[in-house]
């Protein structure tokens, strides 16, 4: 071989190759022998962590490309592949294609269906509601519809009330 | 409540387990949380650790359980303090290292804890002696919807609860049960037992988590998975390991007395020898011995009331508790001298073993 494949993790000569089949799709992975020995693979039978992200940030899909970032917390695909742990909430959204593949085989099921934080989420959406009301308010003066003006405040008042009561629980 | 105060606290572990639930000592179930818009704390600069510490912690010491408690910033613990709660699982290994914005709530009976910026943002604990999964979850769950009503947490409705390392996602829980399961690990089949139990999606740790080993013959077993599950479920899967990890060890014990009832006496009676008369005892040694007596006091041999003293000596025997009871400074070896003497002390009028109830009285 004129060129040798050299070693996804370091630079060094790739004496180890891995190709599985995950979810219909060939993932090759090409390693050093210290990098394979770090990294775990050369355990058939072992869960590795390392293994699974590298599967999946080898084969990147288009909207998971190395180079994306997460806006909110400056966090890439690389810090992840360092780390093993994102950076924040919003890097689930964006890294969605690197999460999705490892769930499988790290968890007994892919979709929550355990406790909900009611409470958070009715916060959250009427916070949104207030914000679209504020939004109409502002509209509806702006154009003269002072009835719809009317309404709309008295909904932000009834909303802002609901904000600081506590929910029925 | 201070630091010096709470230390000065038995520890909600040594409180007595009734024999019922003599195999499992305690029961933990701990959930990850994290404030929606904030970076995890292991990407977070200090600022923002700071931040979000400042938010948690008056969030925590808010909900009534927790007022009277200890609420304290790591890096106002001195090292002592910090090792001292790692051996009453107060606070995590990894926190007690934490550099900035690490910090603790820790209830008045020691039996609620709340880390903040360890892996996540908090990690709320709930500790109960014995077998009490249901107690226990039943507690952190009132606890978390309290908090949920002033924090905002990351959560997402396909993923759950968002966490720093993905094998948390979901219900962000990992509940677990400590066991001591002296007849398996005597008769060898610890190794076996691991097997079939991480099969069952089940994780088997040392007494002090992630790759402590496993003195005085006590375990760590806890659900692997947290996502895709109700936590009820999760729970009833590990309840119903636990329950048959029992039946083994209960087994194994029925096994050792009839294959070679002196062999196993002979052990439990050379235990309470070292430890009444010893000199130089590691903590290893220590928690080995106590684990003997304590599997002397399940079979009879001893008087059921000694449970809870071996029980607290599992703790006590530990070198931050030693060296904070003897006040001062020692270097490994005088611990163990140390050690020693205090084992002899507490065992010096504890009522001989008696073998002659096990032999004829069993069933």
């Amino acid at each position: 071989m004129a060129n040798p494949l050299k070693c996804d993790l370091c630079s060094k000569p790739a004496t180890v190759h891995l190709t599985q089949i995950v979810n219909n799709k060939v993932h090759k992975v090409d390693l050093c022998e210290a990098c394979a020995q770090a990294k775990g693979v050369t355990d058939p039978s072992g869960f590795s962590l390392a293994d699974l992200l590298l599967k999946a940030s080898l084969n990147p899909e288009p909207g998971s490309a190395a180079g994306v970032r997460c806006e909110q917390c400056g966090f890439t695909q690389n810090d992840f592949k360092k780390h093993g742990r994102f950076g924040c909430p919003a890097c689930y959204d964006v890294f969605r294609g690197v999460v999705e593949p490892m769930l499988e085989n790290m968890h007994n099921g892919t979709a929550h269906a355990g406790k909900i934080p009611v409470r958070a989420l009715e916060r959250k959406s009427l916070y949104d509601r207030l914000t679209k009301l504020e939004l109409d308010l502002t509209e509806a003066i702006k154009s003269e519809r002072y009835e719809d003006a009317a309404r709309t405040r008295d909904e932000i008042t009834q909303v802002k009330q609901a904000f600081d009561q506590p929910s029925g629980r | 409540m201070t630091i010096a105060a709470l230390l000065d606290t038995p520890s909600e572990l040594t409180d007595s387990a009734s024999s019922k639930t003599a195999i499992v000592l305690m029961t933990r179930v701990r959930l990850a949380r994290n404030l929606a818009g904030h970076p995890f704390p292991g990407w977070a600069k200090p600022a923002q650790r700071g931040e979000v510490f400042a938010a948690c912690r008056a969030a925590v010491a808010a909900i009534p359980q927790m007022k009277r408690g200890c609420n304290v910033a790591i890096a106002d613990l001195s090292d002592l303090e910090r090792q001292i709660l790692v051996e009453r699982h107060l606070i995590s290994r990894e926190l007690s290292g934490t550099k900035s914005g690490g910090g603790v709530v820790i209830s008045k009976d020691q039996a609620v804890s709340v880390m903040m910026n360890e892996e996540d943002h908090l990690r709320i604990q709930v500790l109960r002696s014995g077998f009490n999964l249901k107690k226990a979850w039943s507690t952190i769950n009132e606890l978390d919807s309290a908090l949920e009503e002033s924090l905002d947490f990351a959560f997402s409705p396909t993923l759950g609860y968002l966490t720093a390392c993905p094998t948390n996602l979901g219900t962000g829980m990992r509940a677990s049960a400590m066991m001591h399961l002296p007849a398996l690990v005597i008769s060898n089949q610890m190794e076996k037992v691991v097997r079939a139990v991480n099969q069952l999606g089940m994780v088997v740790r040392g007494l002090f988590g992630e790759g402590s080993d496993a003195n005085g013959s006590i375990f760590q077993i806890s659900n692997q998975t947290t996502l895709g599950e109700a936590e009820e479920e999760i729970l009833k899967r590990l309840a119903s390991v636990l329950q048959s990890i029992i039946e083994h060890e209960l087994n194994a014990r029925e096994k050792l007395l009839e294959a070679d009832a002196g062999k196993l006496f002979d052990k439990i009676g050379r235990a309470f020898g070292i430890l009444q008369n010893s000199h130089l005892l590691n903590s290893g040694e220590a928690m080995n011995l106590l684990s003997l007596i304590r599997l002397g006091v399940d079979l009879g041999v001893f008087a059921d009331a000694n449970r809870s003293m071996i029980d607290r000596l599992f703790i006590e025997a530990q070198p931050g508790h030693l060296q904070h009871a003897q006040k001062g400074e020692f270097e490994p070896g005088q611990r163990d001298l140390l050690r020693a003497s205090r084992l002899r002390t507490e065992f010096a009028n504890f009522v001989r073993p008696d073998f002659t109830f096990t032999t004829n009285g069993k069933n």
